[in-house]
């Protein structure tokens, strides 16, 4: 009995406001835009009877989900998001495995402090770390100020405002999310393999292409999952890092949302976007849930 | 794993370090900036602290900020551990593929999708809007990460301690209080640290759950980011992360004094046994 108690709390809390919402958003998506408070029309409501409902079900149209595949903004903010995820995945990945590599091969009683180290910037404000790199990356910023100094450019570079500037964003702030994974997996492994394959005549590098690599596949799977899905709904970092030149859906949804203030067209945009996140999300699951089993 | 530092391990570490922590120290550097120019320098001050503390709307965004965060952790670690030992514990039962599919979704799901949804479920059931709905909120999502910090430490602890205090007599409820609980405690008190912070830093979906009475911390911060970099916002940046670096350092220490002192009687159990 009373574990059926400890099953229905976490349960019911989920289903109210993590699943029902969706369903929510899926229904006003396919409802009519309007100048009002909230500003949709209710599709259907229950006190208007059964009757009632079925007749509106025949009217449901997809009306908005046509108007965003007319408009090139909201194509375009799809592909430029995924593609931008994905190109600073793979910099995220060039950039962590080193650095968890070498916590991984550190002398055991540093591994605790080197993992509170990359632990702590993801603890501090998201919002801060993105700030930060305003006054870094800007025309008068510091970089821009330091390469004038040492002769190395004769004009500012323009950095902010542009996709390099989001790059770096998405790089600076999700890169503890790949060091982890890879480091949980890096740490793993047992090193009399290479020692084996050191015996055997394998050079160094060789041994970590055929050794080393394959062993952390995991690793760099589940880091990638961690930071793909999340960047190609990012907001913060392409509306404060990006400028207007960088369309990305998560920025699209959001002025939707506050400046246009057009919610079906918001929440259908947002039923896309989980459409095009669902396949990595689920399977992201599938490589956690096997991770799981196969730590047991 | 054969482990020492070796010159490419080394430098491996180092840059990625710098990588990471030589902005915050900056953004931290230029806070006790004289000038109001970023590139600047123009001597040492603490005026933009001091201006800090007249700022009401700033003083009154931090208050709200830090009583939302301390409830909803709350929320979050409770529901969070249950939800940890309903993974771990419980085993097979009806609907237990989407239970852990909802825990593991919100991790990666993007903050506009969830703070949308949650907007619309508060406008569909005429739930007013303000403090309560973010409370609602970030208790919802910083949950499963609690359940995830709580579930690891659930996954690799001996649960024979458990059956054993049963067979004793003791009830499940009891066994739980008094046996796994005091074990996973450090976990359960990293689960709170970690969904409190979540909330603290969390811009996008309280800003689509929040009502006009109710503006947090880092949606006053954004508002003024927009505007560009000021002084200011660097001083009130540091407080933030001092307070999160002191947090984490005293909870890294908390864990490390507990590990040590179970390591301890671990020892002394094995020495009794011989």
């Amino acid at each position: 009995m009373r574990k059926w108690m400890v099953i229905a709390a976490p349960y019911v809390w989920l289903l109210l406001f993590f699943l029902i919402p969706f369903f929510i958003v899926f229904k006003i998506s396919l409802s009519e835009s309007e100048i009002s408070i909230p500003p949709y029309t209710p599709v259907f409501s229950l006190s208007e009877g059964w009757e009632s409902i079925s007749t509106k079900l025949g009217q449901l149209d997809f009306e908005k989900y046509a108007f965003i595949f007319s408009d090139e903004l909201y194509t375009s903010s799809y592909w430029s998001s995924l593609k931008i995820a994905a190109v600073a995945t793979f910099l995220t990945l060039l950039i962590a495995y080193p650095l968890a590599y070498g916590m991984a091969r550190a002398p055991k009683e540093w591994q605790p402090t080197l993992m509170m180290f990359v632990i702590l910037p993801f603890w501090t404000s998201f919002l801060i770390r993105v700030y930060a790199w305003i006054g870094i990356l800007k025309n008068e910023g510091l970089l821009n100020a330091f390469l004038l100094h040492i002769g190395a450019i004769s004009e500012p570079l323009q950095i902010m405002n542009t996709t390099t500037a989001v790059y770096i964003g998405i790089v600076y702030s999700y890169l503890p999310f790949m060091v982890l994974p890879l480091y949980a997996s890096l740490e793993k492994i047992d090193g009399r393999l290479l020692e084996a394959a050191e015996d055997l005549g394998s050079p160094p590098w060789k041994a970590f292409w055929q050794v080393t690599f394959p062993l952390s596949i995991p690793g760099i799977v589940a880091g990638c999952f961690l930071v793909f899905i999340p960047a190609t709904g990012e907001f913060v970092i392409p509306d404060l890092l990006g400028g207007s030149e960088t369309l990305m859906i998560g920025k699209t949804l959001w002025s939707e949302f506050f400046n246009n203030r057009d919610w079906p067209v918001a929440s259908a945009v947002a039923v896309l976007l989980l459409l095009v996140l669902i396949v990595p999300i689920v399977a992201f699951q599938w490589a956690q849930q096997r991770a799981r089993e196969a730590g047991r | 794993m054969n482990t020492r530092f070796t010159w490419f391990n080394v430098t491996a570490i180092v840059l990625g370090f710098a990588f990471l922590y030589i902005p915050i120290l900056i953004l931290v550097i230029y806070s006790f900036n004289e000038s109001k120019l970023v590139t600047v320098w123009g001597g040492f001050s603490t005026k933009w602290y001091a201006g800090l503390l007249e700022n009401e709307q700033l003083m009154d965004a931090a208050w709200i900020t830090l009583q939302v965060a301390f409830i909803s952790a709350t929320i979050a670690t409770v529901l969070g551990t249950m939800a940890a030992l309903v993974l771990v514990r419980m085993g097979r039962f009806p609907g237990r593929t989407l239970f852990s599919g909802m825990i593991f979704a919100p991790l990666v799901m993007p903050e506009v999708i969830t703070g949308l949804s949650l907007l619309l479920l508060f406008v569909a059931i005429n739930f007013d809007r303000g403090f309560w709905t973010i409370v609602l909120a970030h208790a919802t999502f910083t949950m499963c990460f609690a359940a995830v910090v709580v579930q690891a430490r659930l996954t690799d602890f001996d649960s024979r301690v458990e059956e054993a205090a049963m067979d004793l007599g003791a009830s499940p409820v009891g066994t739980f209080f008094q046996v796994t609980l005091p074990i996973i405690a450090p976990s359960v008190i990293s689960a709170w640290l970690l969904a409190f912070t979540l909330s603290l830093d969390d811009l996008v979906i309280a800003s689509f759950t929040t009502g006009p009475s109710a503006t947090t911390l880092p949606m006053k911060i954004y508002s003024q980011v927009r505007l560009g970099v000021t002084p200011e916002i660097n001083a009130i940046s540091t407080i933030m992360i001092a307070f999160v670096t002191v947090g984490v350092l005293i909870a890294s220490y908390m864990t490390k004094l507990q590990s040590s002192r179970m390591e301890r009687d671990r020892r002394a159990a094995d020495a009794a046994a011989n």
